[in-house]
C-alpha cells in the first residue's frame, strides 16, 4: 500500500515537473503579450506592435497564422509554405548570413512581396501600416529581444560591364558551383536541383534565371549581388561572402543578367561573344 | 395659349408627382433587391487572401483591394495568369441575401369607396423575402488579359448583364495604360456596387441616380453600369488614378434602345497621401458630360426605338473623399453638382419609364417647350462613416442631402423632389476565411422627397429595417 502511494506520488511530482518542460519552447498568447511593446524604426517612423495587431488580423493571420508560426489556414494549400515569425530566420536580409534582419529589410519585404509565393506586395499599405507590421512580425520571435540586427553589408559601387567581366562571372558561376542547383544555362535543373530543402526539410525550388521571374528579394543588379553575399537563410542558398570577393560578385551579376531573357546590355554583349555555358565536367568546375 | 401651357404644366405637374411617388418606392426597393455588388471569394480562393485584405468590410474595397482591382484583379505576381492555378479552380462567385424587413411609407393611394376617391394612407408591411442573386465570375484570361461577367437576377429570377467586360492591363508596362471595353461601373472610388448598406431606404445613393421630379433625362446615372470603353491609368503603388470612359447615352441597356448616336463622357481623378498615424487619405473628382436624345418618331404614338434626334446636353460634377481617421474610423464624402437641359427638364426624352407625357416623345408633332423652361440643377452630397471595431464588425451610417437649385418650370415649388436620406446599421461576419463570405446585416433607414406624395403632393417618406444573412461563395 504505501509502495503504491509512493509510485502515485512520485508520477504527479513527475508531471508537474515535466508540464513546463513540455511547454519550452512553445510561444503562447501571453508570451505575445509580454512582447507588445515591441517597436521598428524605418527611416523617421516609428512602428508600434500594439498597432498592428487589425492589421495583421486583416492581412496576414490567413498564411502566417494566429501565432505567426506560418500555421494559417491556408498553410495545407500554399507552396512555398508560409514563413514561420517564431524562428526569426529571414531569406531577405541585408546583414550577414545568421543575423537578424534589419527592421528596414522586414519593411521593404512587406512592400516588395515575395515572388513566386502568395505573399503579394503590400505596398498599398501606408508606411506607418507596414512598419506596425515589422514591429509586429518582430514580436514573435524572442531573437529579437535578445540579439541585435547584422550591420548591413557594404555595397561597391557598380563598375562598368565589360565582355571579359561578363566571362570572369561564368567562371565565378562555375567556380562556386552555382550550377549545381541552378543548372549550367540558369534554368534551376542542376544535379541537386531535386533533391534542395529549406531548414525545414521541405522541398524547395533553385531560382529559374530564365523563365522571366523577379528574384525573390528584389530585382535590382545591387539586390542580386545583395543575395550572394547574405545568402537566403533557411534555405539551401548560402552566403558566398567568404568565397567570392566583392569585384567578382559583381561579374556574376553581370554573367546572371546575361541568363535572363529581359533585355539587358550584358545579354546582348553575351549573344555577340557567342559565350558557351559552364562546362561542369570542366576541372574548375569540380574543384 | 397661355391657359394651354398652363393646363399643359399642371398635367405634368400630377403626373409627375404621382409617378415619383412610386417611383421612390420602387427604386428603393429595386435598388437594393438587384444591387449587385462586387466582393469575390474566388480572388481569395485563387491567392490565398482572407475578405479582410482586399475588403474594409466586404464588399467595400480597402487600398489593397483597389490596387488589386486597378491592376485588372491582379497581384501582379507570379500567380496571376490562369495557367498557374490549379486546373479545378472556379473563379465564380455567387451572392444573395436571404432577410426580413419591414416596409413603411406614409403615404400611398388607395382606393376609398365610401368617399368614391383615391386617398392617401400609410401602409406598413413586413414579412421574409430575398435578394437578387449575383453571379461574379471574372478574373485572368491570361496575364494582364481580365474580364468580370456578371450576370446578375433580380428577385423574381429575371436575369440581365450587369457587367460583362474585357481588360487589358499595364499595356506597354505601364499601369497607366489599361483599357477596358464592354459594359462596366464608372470608375467613381467610392462606389455603390461595393456599398455596405442593403435596405429598401438606404441601400443605394440617391446622388447616383438622382433624376428631378418631371425629368425625362434616364440616362445621366452615375450609378448604373454603363457600355462603352474606358482607359484607366494609376501610378504604381495606386495612389494616383485617372480614368476617362466613352459611352453610349443608354443608360447600360444593350441593343441601344434609345441612346444611340449619342455618347457621354465621364472622367475620373483621385490622389491618395499618407497623413502619418491618421492613415491614408484619397481625395478625387468626377465630371459626367453626356447628350442624349429627346424625341423620337413615332409610328401610331409609340416612339421607335433607335430614331432618338434632338440630343440635348446633361453634366455631372463633384468630389470625392476618403478620410481615415486612425485605424478604425473613415469617412467618405461624396457631392454632387447636376445639371440637365431644358427639354429634359421638360420631361422630354425618356421612352422607357413611363414618367413623361408620351406625346412629348414624337420629334415630328409634339409639343415644344412650355414657357419659360430652363435647365434644372441640383446640389447633393453624402458623408458615409464606418466604424471598424475589428475586421469581424462594423457599424456605419450615411446621411445624404440633395436640393434642387433651379426647377425647369417657373412656378414650381423650389423644393420639389429634394431628398434626404439616412441610414445607419451593422454588419458582423462570425467567421472569416479566405474561402467564402458570411455577414449578419442589421439595418435601418429613413428616406423623405419633398412634395412627391400621390395624393396631395406633400412630403413623402418611407423607412425600412431589415436582418438579414449577406453570403457569397
Amino acid at each position: 500500500m504505501r509502495t503504491r502511494m509512493q509510485s502515485w506520488s512520485l508520477v504527479v511530482a513527475a508531471s508537474v515537473f515535466a508540464l513546463p518542460m513540455l511547454s519550452w519552447g512553445q510561444l503562447t498568447q501571453y508570451d505575445l503579450e509580454t512582447r507588445m511593446g515591441t517597436e521598428s524604426h524605418v527611416g523617421n517612423v516609428t512602428g508600434h506592435a500594439k498597432d498592428a495587431k487589425t492589421g495583421y488580423r486583416r492581412y496576414c493571420v490567413g498564411c502566417h497564422g494566429p501565432l505567426g508560426d506560418g500555421n494559417g489556414e491556408n498553410f495545407p494549400w500554399v507552396d512555398p509554405k508560409p514563413r514561420d515569425f517564431q524562428l526569426g530566420i529571414f531569406k531577405c536580409r541585408s546583414t550577414p548570413t545568421g543575423t537578424l534582419p534589419t527592421d528596414q529589410d522586414l519593411f521593404d519585404t512587406i512592400g516588395r512581396g515575395l515572388d513566386r509565393s502568395n505573399m503579394p506586395q503590400w505596398n498599398a499599405l501606408s508606411v506607418q501600416e507596414r512598419a506596425d507590421l515589422v514591429a509586429w512580425v518582430k514580436h514573435f520571435s524572442p531573437r529579437f529581444a535578445s540579439d541585435k540586427p547584422g550591420t548591413p553589408i557594404q555595397i561597391p559601387p557598380e563598375p562598368e560591364v565589360t565582355a571579359d567581366r561578363i566571362k570572369a562571372g561564368r567562371d565565378v558561376f562555375a567556380r562556386v558551383q552555382c550550377w549545381k542547383c541552378h543548372g549550367v544555362l540558369g534554368q534551376a535543373n542542376g544535379p541537386s536541383a531535386s533533391t534542395l530543402q529549406d531548414d525545414l526539410g521541405r522541398p524547395i525550388a533553385a531560382f529559374n534565371f530564365t523563365d522571366g521571374s523577379r528574384p525573390k528579394c528584389g530585382s535590382t543588379d545591387q539586390d542580386i549581388f545583395r543575395i550572394f553575399m547574405t545568402g537566403l537563410d533557411g534555405t539551401p542558398m548560402p552566403s558566398f561572402a567568404d568565397n567570392i570577393k566583392p569585384d567578382e560578385a559583381w561579374d556574376l551579376v553581370f554573367y546572371l543578367r546575361a541568363l535572363m531573357p529581359q533585355k539587358s546590355k550584358e545579354r546582348d554583349m553575351a549573344k555577340q561573344l557567342g559565350l558557351k555555358p559552364v562546362d561542369m565536367n570542366a576541372p574548375a568546375a569540380q574543384q | 395659349m397661355r391657359v394651354s401651357s398652363r393646363l399643359h404644366l399642371r398635367n405634368i405637374f400630377q403626373f409627375a408627382t404621382s409617378f415619383a411617388a412610386v417611383a421612390l418606392v420602387l427604386t428603393s426597393i429595386v435598388l437594393t433587391c438587384s444591387q449587385p455588388a462586387h466582393a469575390l471569394p474566388a480572388f481569395a480562393r485563387k491567392y490565398g487572401l482572407r475578405c479582410s485584405a482586399c475588403h474594409e468590410s466586404w464588399p467595400m474595397l480597402n487600398y489593397f483591394g483597389q490596387k488589386f482591382k486597378d491592376n485588372g484583379y491582379q497581384l501582379m505576381n507570379d500567380r496571376d495568369a490562369p495557367i498557374w492555378q490549379n486546373p479545378s479552380y472556379w473563379p465564380i462567385t455567387l451572392r444573395m441575401t436571404p432577410f426580413w424587413s419591414r416596409e413603411s411609407t406614409n403615404k400611398v393611394a388607395v382606393d376609398n369607396a365610401a368617399l368614391d376617391a383615391t386617398v392617401e394612407q400609410k401602409l406598413t408591411t413586413t414579412g421574409f423575402t430575398l435578394s437578387g442573386l449575383d453571379i461574379l465570375t471574372g478574373g485572368t484570361l491570361e496575364k494582364n488579359i481580365t474580364f468580370l461577367l456578371v450576370p446578375s437576377a433580380d428577385e423574381t429570377g429575371a436575369f440581365h448583364f450587369e457587367s460583362a467586360s474585357v481588360r487589358f492591363d499595364n499595356l506597354f508596362r505601364s499601369p497607366w495604360l489599361n483599357v477596358k471595353v464592354g459594359k462596366f461601373e464608372l470608375d467613381s472610388f467610392i462606389s455603390e456596387k461595393r456599398g455596405l448598406t442593403l435596405s429598401g431606404s438606404g441601400g443605394g445613393f440617391q446622388l447616383f441616380h438622382f433624376i428631378p421630379v418631371g425629368d425625362g433625362n434616364i440616362f445621366g446615372q452615375v450609378g448604373d453600369n454603363q457600355i462603352g470603353a474606358e482607359w484607366m491609368g494609376h501610378s504604381y503603388n495606386d495612389r494616383t488614378r485617372l480614368s476617362v470612359a466613352v459611352f453610349s447615352s443608354v443608360d447600360g441597356n444593350v441593343d441601344q434602345p434609345y441612346g444611340q448616336n449619342s455618347y457621354t463622357a465621364f472622367i475620373a481623378g483621385s490622389h491618395a497621401f499618407g497623413a502619418g498615424k491618421l492613415g491614408v487619405q484619397r481625395i478625387g473628382g468626377y465630371a459626367m458630360f453626356g447628350q442624349a436624345p429627346t424625341t423620337y418618331l413615332t409610328n401610331g404614338g409609340v416612339p421607335l426605338p433607335g430614331t432618338g434626334v434632338g440630343n440635348k446636353s446633361f453634366s455631372r460634377v463633384g468630389f470625392e473623399g476618403l478620410f481615415y481617421l486612425g485605424s478604425k474610423l473613415d469617412v467618405q464624402v461624396f457631392t454632387q453638382h447636376g445639371s440637365d437641359d431644358k427639354w429634359f427638364g421638360a420631361c422630354f426624352g425618356d421612352i422607357i419609364t413611363g414618367t413623361c407625357d408620351p406625346f412629348n416623345n414624337n420629334s415630328t408633332g409634339g409639343p415644344g417647350l412650355p414657357d419659360g423652361a430652363r435647365n434644372p440643377t441640383w446640389n447633393g452630397a453624402f458623408v458615409e462613416t464606418h466604424y471598424i471595431w475589428n475586421p469581424q464588425f462594423l457599424i456605419f451610417q450615411r446621411s445624404e442631402w440633395i436640393r434642387m437649385s433651379q426647377q425647369a418650370i417657373p412656378g414650381t415649388p423650389s423644393n420639389l423632389g429634394d431628398i434626404d436620406n439616412y441610414v445607419f446599421g451593422y454588419r458582423y461576419n462570425p467567421f472569416m476565411t479566405s474561402r467564402a463570405g458570411f455577414a449578419f446585416h442589421n439595418e435601418y433607414s429613413w428616406i423623405r422627397q419633398r412634395g412627391t406624395s400621390p395624393v396631395s403632393g406633400t412630403d413623402l417618406s418611407t423607412n425600412s429595417l431589415m436582418l438579414g444573412f449577406d453570403f457569397d461563395f
